[in-house]
């Protein structure tokens, strides 16, 4: 069965997405479930949650208020503790139980920003995606409310704004100023980054920007929107490796000529053939798809395999490329590969005498390997591909 | 430290925590019984050493997890399990959008258990499975599916849990379900008359515990469910003459196992106050058909640690969380009687057990503080600067900001006068040494094996 997972765990889900990605820009967020998401949350997908006063809550939700529509509670609740906290928005997300019973969460939010003042939106979260929806719907709401026009770039430098950062994907401290201090060598200005050590009014500034950095698949979704609204049009990819040099060509041709890339895909050179290539990327497509940019430039043919929802656009079926949900959609993407990259708990869906690189992400293990996860501005792909151990072998993956 | 991202303000809960009027806590002689701060939006504060169901289902050996949930619910437990190294003994069926429409989950459930199972490297003699919310609303037939999964797998003995967090606050709880579904396994057995169990508990009763006294004294074995080395071993504890626990998490099955096997059982939470301690000694030692143990120089050796430990730690702020120990109450009183300065409790819940302790302590300290641990603005009070005072748990280390705490949960299993001597002992120690609370506070499961890496 397609939903069974027997060995390997599942991706931070929507509802982490959507908290992570507000985490840092002064709202609130309140997940109406019982219990359990927002212990998931702060364990597992959200390592800031220690030391900053980000105000994401949950509505402890009984049968009894569910069975008999108690909605007032909740309204009641999120107002009187939008009048002690004060955040600068409200967001409401739902659980399995609110999706199960059809709750207008459009309608709530309504209520509460009637009687709080405050703006206050709703996601259309039940638990069951994974984050990359949750984070992405986030950052798409966040595009639908910039409202800056956008001004005409006076200066060489062209304005990026990155979207898409979350520790959930880049946890490592280094990753913002690294990406910040390769912006800035290549004639770059960051002016906005979603978000992660950007305020609210920060983020605001995505609308100067003469081009959209998009440095995951969390960050696709508002990149579209600013495309279509405000014409600033975006690039796929993370500065890994040797792909760096293209990536930043990338973002110049497209504040140049306004038009879109999916850099990465564009930067790969291993040929489009019947044979899959035996190195398997498995995770998040846009950083690997980097990474694979990376080694194809130093003559390594690579393949990607992405477990993750709403990234069917940035994988490349000709190039041997496959979605793949579920442990055993992924267990059989990954046969046949005798290379894998990816997160050390996929050492276990790999064959038995595999070359394994471990790339963890905190999206995926948690806080399991929290201090191994890599700045990927500083990987080197084609090291980390010769430093590989084998499945089964004496390896602390296998 | 405090990093804020909220926006700074001269007014609201931030300021207001620390002053009159903070929502978050209420003086004793104000608190309403049971639960002081009425329940709003939660908080959850980054302290995870508390057990849940995975931890405690690990302790039945042999026995495999199976969670039948959605994403965002499953990843929470899988990462319990890769956290304890014990990956091995769990796993998930997804439950997505479309098995909603499809039935009313039985057939999600029945075929993702089954695949599950066929797809183990081991057949497991026992599978807890656990069923959550959503399958309470689209209800499911719940006694279709154990059937059907007891026909495809006869060699496989079912555990029938939940993962329901939505009946936590009014009806049967997942950790009581899961621990009724412990005992539920215990073998219908002939007495051993010399066999004392202790089930349904997640550490493990010290040797030098009261009741573990009086056990051998009486000329009976102790045996515990964390001594079990197989399942067999673990349902042989369905001789015991006497089954205990000290939750009252456990009470609810061990009653009805207890019933069905013909057995005396015995609630014990472990009590902090005197007269707690001996009338739980005087109710084992009835079951037991002995005399109840004279403790007088039990108390005498108590009363002498602590009145000590007061002249050790003058002038010192103590705080104490729900986490910790069983009765935070009864021990604020206890402290508090022989002249420590407890300043805070931190409790949502006031217990049943701990009503008499409440009532002392309106009497007696009505300006003792009750705060909540969960409630939102919590989450904007600074912490800094706390360690001038010494914590008794690691909530209240948090909450406080300091780094002497007592860095313990559910009164580290102790029970009796040991607990009350081993309490002093941990202070005195917390006070002299400074912790890393950042390190140890947001490890889950404390006693079990744990490898997350935390923030640095």
């Amino acid at each position: 069965m397609r939903q069974a997972q027997s060995i390997l765990p599942v991706y931070a889900g929507d509802v982490s997405g959507v908290c992570s990605a507000l985490f840092e820009l002064g709202g609130m967020v309140v997940i109406h479930d019982p219990s359990g998401c927002n212990s998931t949350y702060n364990t597992h997908d959200e390592i800031r949650w220690y030391d900053q006063d980000s105000l994401v809550f949950i509505s402890g939700l009984t049968d009894v208020d569910a069975i008999m529509g108690n909605d007032e509670k909740l309204v009641r609740d999120v107002v009187e503790a939008a009048r002690q906290t004060r955040p600068r928005f409200v967001v409401l997300v739902g659980s399995p139980v609110p999706y199960q019973l059809g709750m207008d969460f459009g309608a709530l939010a309504h209520l509460v920003e009637e009687r709080s003042g405050v703006p206050c939106r709703s996601l259309p979260t039940n638990g069951m995606h994974d984050y990359v929806r949750g984070a992405g719907l986030a950052f798409e709401l966040l595009a639908q409310h910039v409202d800056a026009r956008r001004g005409p770039s006076a200066r060489s430098v062209v304005r990026v704004s990155v979207l898409g950062l979350t520790p959930l994907d880049f946890a490592a401290a280094t990753t913002r100023p690294s990406l910040e201090a390769w912006l800035g060598g290549e004639g770059c200005e960051l002016v906005s980054c979603w978000a992660m050590g950007d305020t609210l009014e920060d983020v605001r500034r995505a609308a100067t920007a003469d081009v959209s950095l998009v440095v995951s698949a969390t960050g696709l979704r508002a990149a579209r929107v600013l495309e279509r609204r405000l014409g600033i049009p975006f690039v796929t990819g993370v500065p890994v490796g040797a792909f760096a040099d293209e990536l930043a060509q990338a973002l110049r041709a497209a504040a140049a000529d306004g038009r879109s890339r999916l850099a990465y895909q564009a930067a790969r050179r291993s040929p489009a053939g019947e044979e899959l290539p035996p190195v398997a990327l498995v995770g998040e497509p846009v950083s690997l798809g980097s990474v694979a940019a990376a080694l194809e430039h130093a003559g390594t043919p690579c393949r990607l395999v992405s477990p993750l929802e709403d990234t069917d656009r940035l994988v490349d079926a000709q190039r041997g490329d496959v979605c793949a949900r579920g442990e055993e959609r992924v267990i059989s993407a990954l046969a046949g590969a005798s290379t894998v990259v990816g997160d050390p708990f996929y050492a276990r869906a790999c064959a038995r005498g595999t070359r394994f690189c471990p790339l963890p992400h905190l999206a995926f293990s948690g806080r399991q390997w929290l201090h191994e996860i890599p700045d990927p501005v500083r990987l080197d792909p084609p090291s980390m591909v010769r430093a590989a151990s084998v499945v089964g072998g004496e390896t602390a993956w296998a | 430290m405090l990093t804020r991202v909220t926006p700074p303000r001269g007014e609201g809960a931030a300021r207001a925590a620390r002053g009159e009027g903070s929502p978050a806590f209420v003086r004793i002689a104000d608190a309403a019984y049971p639960r002081p701060i009425p329940n709003v939006l939660e908080f959850n504060a980054p302290v995870h050493e508390s057990w849940n169901i995975v931890h405690t289902g690990m302790l039945l050996p042999e026995c495999h997890q199976i969670y039948v949930c959605a994403d965002n619910c499953l990843r929470g437990v899988v990462l319990t399990a890769a956290e304890m190294g014990a990956s091995d003994r769990l796993s998930g069926v997804v439950l997505e959008e479309d098995d909603l429409y499809a039935d009313n989950l039985e057939t999600a459930t029945i075929e993702g258990v089954s695949d599950v199972i066929r797809r183990l490297p081991h057949r497991p003699p026992a599978v807890m499975v656990f069923l959550v919310c959503l399958h309470h609303f689209v209800g499911t037939d719940v006694g279709h599916v154990y059937r059907e999964l007891g026909r495809r797998f006869p060699d496989i003995r079912f555990l029938r849990c939940w993962m329901d967090p939505i009946m936590q606050k009014t009806g049967v709880t997942p950790e009581q379900r899961e621990r009724a579904a412990m005992v539920d396994v215990l073998e219908a057995l002939p007495e051993d008359r010399r066999l004392v169990g202790v089930v349904s508990d997640d550490l493990r009763l010290p040797d030098d515990a009261d009741i573990a006294r009086l056990v051998t004294d009486a000329g009976c074995t102790l045996r515990q469910l964390h001594d079990a080395r197989s399942l067999a071993d673990y349902r042989s504890l369905g001789a015991s003459t006497l089954l205990l626990t000290r939750t009252p998490f456990g009470w609810y099955g061990l009653e009805r196992a207890a019933r069905r096997l013909g057995r005396r059982a015995l609630c014990l939470p472990p009590a902090l106050s005197y007269d707690g301690i001996d009338a739980g000694l005087a109710q084992v030692a009835t079951a037991l058909g002995v005399e109840a143990p004279d403790t007088r120089a039990r108390r005498a050796a108590c009363d002498e640690a602590l009145d000590a430990l007061a002249t050790d730690l003058a002038g010192v702020p103590v705080a104490i969380d729900h986490l910790a120990v069983n009765h935070p109450l009864e021990l604020a009183q206890l402290l508090l009687e022989h002249g420590l300065d407890v300043r805070r409790v931190y409790v949502d819940v006031v217990s049943p057990e701990e009503r008499t302790a409440f009532e002392w302590l309106r009497g007696h300290v009505p300006t003792l503080e009750l705060w909540s641990t969960i409630h939102p603005t919590l989450r904007q009070v600074a912490r800094d600067a706390g360690d001038g005072l010494l914590a008794i748990g690691p909530k209240a280390a948090w909450f406080c900001g300091t780094a002497h705490f007592v860095n313990i949960i559910e009164t580290d299993g102790m029970w009796g006068y040991a607990a009350v001597r081993g309490l002093v002992r941990l202070m005195r120690d917390a006070w002299a040494h400074a912790k890393d609370t950042k390190a140890l506070v947001p490890r889950k499961g404390l006693g079990m094996p744990c490898a997350c890496q935390v923030p640095r």
